[in-house]
């Protein structure tokens, strides 16, 4: 296929997955930040959403303070911020339409419509709460049927294949940026510094990555920070986590390398990381720092993003 | 103005045969059932992401076209005789552009004056001597059909270079399907959805002869910010080729690739759709970002064909139209089956002084625009906008033609008031491979939704409609 294509398809898939990521990250501060101030300490929570969304340098250019009205704007709306979910909605569609033939009429038509609605409805923002629940509802149906619609009616062929990169590879690094946001709540308890404040900050996560009944599945015990750091690290059953992640990287690399009977050097990288995650424990981990383990993991990440690039898409 | 010929309603009260069924039905149809259903269409296209680009249209940068859903009808004898006529222009128009740019018998007969060829923009001198696979310079052609009463068909303007359209063509015979299927059980309506793989089968045909058995097609887009974007995705779809940009496309040593995850992937045909201006800034305009730098050159080692071929933009040129009728006889010996709008060269000066003398009463048309844009609509203009043109007109007469105010046909359309007749053209679709040309019956019916109006451009606020042919 073209590469131009291929490169389309992968982050057609990115823009989707990010701005439901986004949408997650502002649902669960909103819930975290509905909670008296006894429960939660004395972060703003704000911050770290910008944080966890990557844009919270360019956020402070223009802005003094980060609250809940200029944060849910900037994330949501803000034709400033490259990666809004609006821009990102936009993006899909421009990308959706490069590739429209590379694109079933369902996955198609789900973008044309989540950015049609996003003109009719959304267009001047949210003004309630309850209004924005129902975008921030809006955005994460459009990618389960976006992600629905592509599982379900796509032909197991490349075109999938570089589609589910852009996924995974987006997801990995969505992960990623919780974990090295919040890692100083996920210390195992003797070296904690926080307190059973705690509690709902580690909810609050799981939430961002819809992974709350998910833990209660798995542990069955109660929230503890390092079975946290666990479940979405190393658990490979838990699709958001990074083992997870890279077990789906790996197979869909594998894909394409059988297909184009041919590996190359994104195989290799992916197959590396993958191998790193399986041979390690939480306690390795902590040991040699989470937040050491989780930088090094993102910029592994967004290396591979640029092999795969390299070796397909330019 | 005379009063428009009607294609449904005889003045008296009879009916034309061919829309006997379709009167029935709509004495039927309750009014607001028909609006449901263009609602529904509206819906439809909207849903379906068939938009065009308005250019100089800030605020909305994709817009729908309006859809009539009432359909514009036509007796498999009126068809027939279209489409010999059609066969028959676009035969001569390719005979044309291979004399043009080899023997040039046609100027030594006088026929055509020089002067018109070669100080022409659009001639291009980079395609003299050139062979093209077949002698095939318009393998897609687009031709205006107008018609003033029930005899003859008259053609407005010859696109041969990259005409658009046929996207709304097969997507409004879709819709008319899906709305109204008890509609289509009452009528034989010959069916357009062959229209893809009679131009695949065309394109592949006129492969070069060095390419393998199974030539690779690809469609040469601008891209996503082009006007008729919408129609090369679909199309690229329908036809199962490849929609490439120029940044796709690569060549080496005078053979053409595109680049794919799996390496660089010869491509023997491409469908165009980017002006010859734009297709190859090392011979054209140099900040093209459109084109294919050395594709000229690979075109001249007779690695790869361009559809339609470069430089067909002086057969369909509207300084060339007028001499149309010589042209078909002088090449195939016929008188032409479809008539001429009867013309005057603003070049000319007998014809000038006539213009200028009549411009209220005419059509005055840029020789090199398209699009509806630039001209004169003298019986619908003011007088301040009559006496600028007047100026340019006399500024640069050779830039201009004249042609009476035609009363194009009318046909029933759903207005704010209810059905009332609207000004229609058609333009079918003409396949120029190998060995035939071929024409799916039918074609885009551009409809002028304006009360009186007589512009139907999309770009001017024309409809569509769905055309069909019956098959008796």
């Amino acid at each position: 296929m073209l590469s131009r294509t291929a490169e389309n398809l992968y982050w057609l898939a990115r823009y989707v997955e990010r701005a439901e990521y986004l949408a997650r990250t502002i649902d669960a501060t909103l819930r975290v930040t509905a909670l008296p101030a006894a429960y939660i300490g004395k972060t703003n929570e704000w911050d770290s959403a910008l944080l966890t969304a990557g844009v919270a340098e360019s956020f402070y250019r223009t802005h003094e303070e980060a609250n809940e009205h200029n944060v849910v704007d900037y994330l949501s709306f803000s034709a400033d911020n490259p990666s809004s979910i609006r821009n990102c909605i936009e993006a899909a569609r421009l990308n959706s339409r490069s590739v429209r033939t590379a694109l079933t009429s369902e996955m198609w038509d789900t973008i044309n419509s989540a950015w049609i609605e996003l003109q009719a409805v959304w267009s001047k923002g949210t003004s309630t709460r309850e209004d924005l629940a129902k975008f921030l509802r809006f955005v994460q149906e459009t990618s389960l049927r976006f992600d629905g619609s592509a599982y379900r009616t796509m032909l197991r062929n490349d075109a999938y294949w570089f589609s589910r990169l852009g996924l995974h590879l987006e997801r990995a690094d969505n992960t990623a940026r919780i974990l090295d946001v919040k890692y100083h709540v996920l210390l195992p308890e003797e070296e904690h510094v926080g307190g059973p404040l705690d509690f709902y900050q580690w909810s609050s996560i799981l939430r961002s990555v819809s992974a709350l009944t998910a833990y209660h599945w798995v542990y069955r015990e109660t929230l503890k920070p390092w079975l946290v750091a666990d479940l979405l690290i190393l658990n490979g059953t838990l699709p958001r986590s990074l083992a997870s992640c890279y077990d789906n990287l790996v197979r869909n690399l594998d894909q394409i390398g059988v297909a184009y009977g041919r590996q190359g050097p994104a195989q290799r990288h992916a197959r590396g990381i993958r191998n790193r995650l399986e041979h390690s424990n939480m306690n390795d981990i902590f040991q040699r720092g989470v937040h050491e383990f989780i930088q090094e993991f993102i910029a592994d990440n967004s290396r591979l993003g640029e092999i795969i690039t390299k070796q397909y898409l330019i | 103005m005379a009063v428009a010929f009607d294609e449904m309603n005889i003045p008296g009260g009879d009916l034309r045969p061919a829309y006997q069924e379709l009167a029935r039905w709509l004495k039927e149809t309750p009014p607001e059932a028909l609006e449901y259903r263009r609602q529904e269409a509206e819906l439809l296209f909207r849903r379906i992401g068939i938009t065009f680009a308005v250019y100089g249209d800030s605020e909305s940068t994709e817009r729908l076209i309006p859809f009539d859903v009432i359909p514009r009808i036509m007796s498999g004898k009126e068809w027939a005789r279209l489409e010999n006529g059609l066969k028959q222009r676009v035969r001569a128009l390719n005979m044309f552009l291979r004399d043009i740019y080899h023997g040039r018998e046609i100027l030594r007969a006088e026929i055509v004056p020089d002067d018109l060829i070669f100080q022409n923009p659009v001639f291009r001198p980079e395609m003299n001597g050139q062979q093209v696979p077949h002698d095939v310079y318009v393998h897609i052609a687009g031709i205006d059909i107008v018609r003033v009463d029930a005899e003859d068909f008259i053609v407005l303007e010859d696109n041969a270079r990259t005409p658009s359209g046929v996207s709304y063509m097969l997507e409004n015979r879709e819709i008319m399907m899906r709305l109204f299927p008890d509609l289509f059980a009452r009528h034989r309506v010959a069916p357009v959805e062959r229209y893809p793989d009679e131009l695949l089968a065309a394109l592949r045909s006129v492969a070069p002869h060095g390419a393998s058995g199974e030539p690779t097609v690809a469609l040469l887009t601008p891209g996503v910010y082009n006007s008729a974007y919408y129609e090369h995705s679909f199309l690229a779809d329908k036809l199962g080729v490849e929609l490439v940009e120029g940044r796709d496309l690569i060549v080496k040593n005078n053979e053409v690739f595109m680049r794919t995850t799996e390496g660089l992937k010869r491509v023997d045909v491409i469908y165009r759709r980017v002006d010859d201006d734009f297709i190859d800034p090392l011979t054209f305009r140099p900040d093209s970002v459109l084109g294919v730098p050395g594709l000229m050159s690979a075109y001249a080692a007779g690695n790869i064909t361009l559809a339609n071929a470069v430089g067909t933009g002086i057969a369909d040129d509207k300084a060339i139209y007028s001499y149309m009728p010589d042209i078909v006889k002088f090449y195939l010996g016929e008188e032409p089956i479809l008539k001429n709008v009867p013309t005057w060269r603003c070049r000319e000066s007998k014809d000038l002084a006539y213009v200028l003398d009549n411009l209220s009463e005419l059509v005055v048309k840029e020789v090199h625009g398209s699009g509806g844009y630039g001209m004169l609509i003298g019986p619908a203009a003011t007088k301040a906008t009559i006496e600028a043109f007047r100026e340019k007109l006399k500024r640069e007469p050779e830039g201009f033609i004249a042609q009476p105010t035609l009363a194009l046909s009318t046909c029933p359309t759903c207005t704010a008031s209810g059905l009332a007749p609207r000004h229609v053209d058609l333009r079918p679709f003409v396949l120029t491979g190998s060995k035939s040309t071929t024409i799916v019956p039918g074609g885009l019916t551009r409809v002028a939704l304006k009360e009186g109006s007589l512009v139907v451009n999309s770009s001017q606020g024309g409809g569509t409609k769905d055309t069909w042919i019956l098959d008796e």
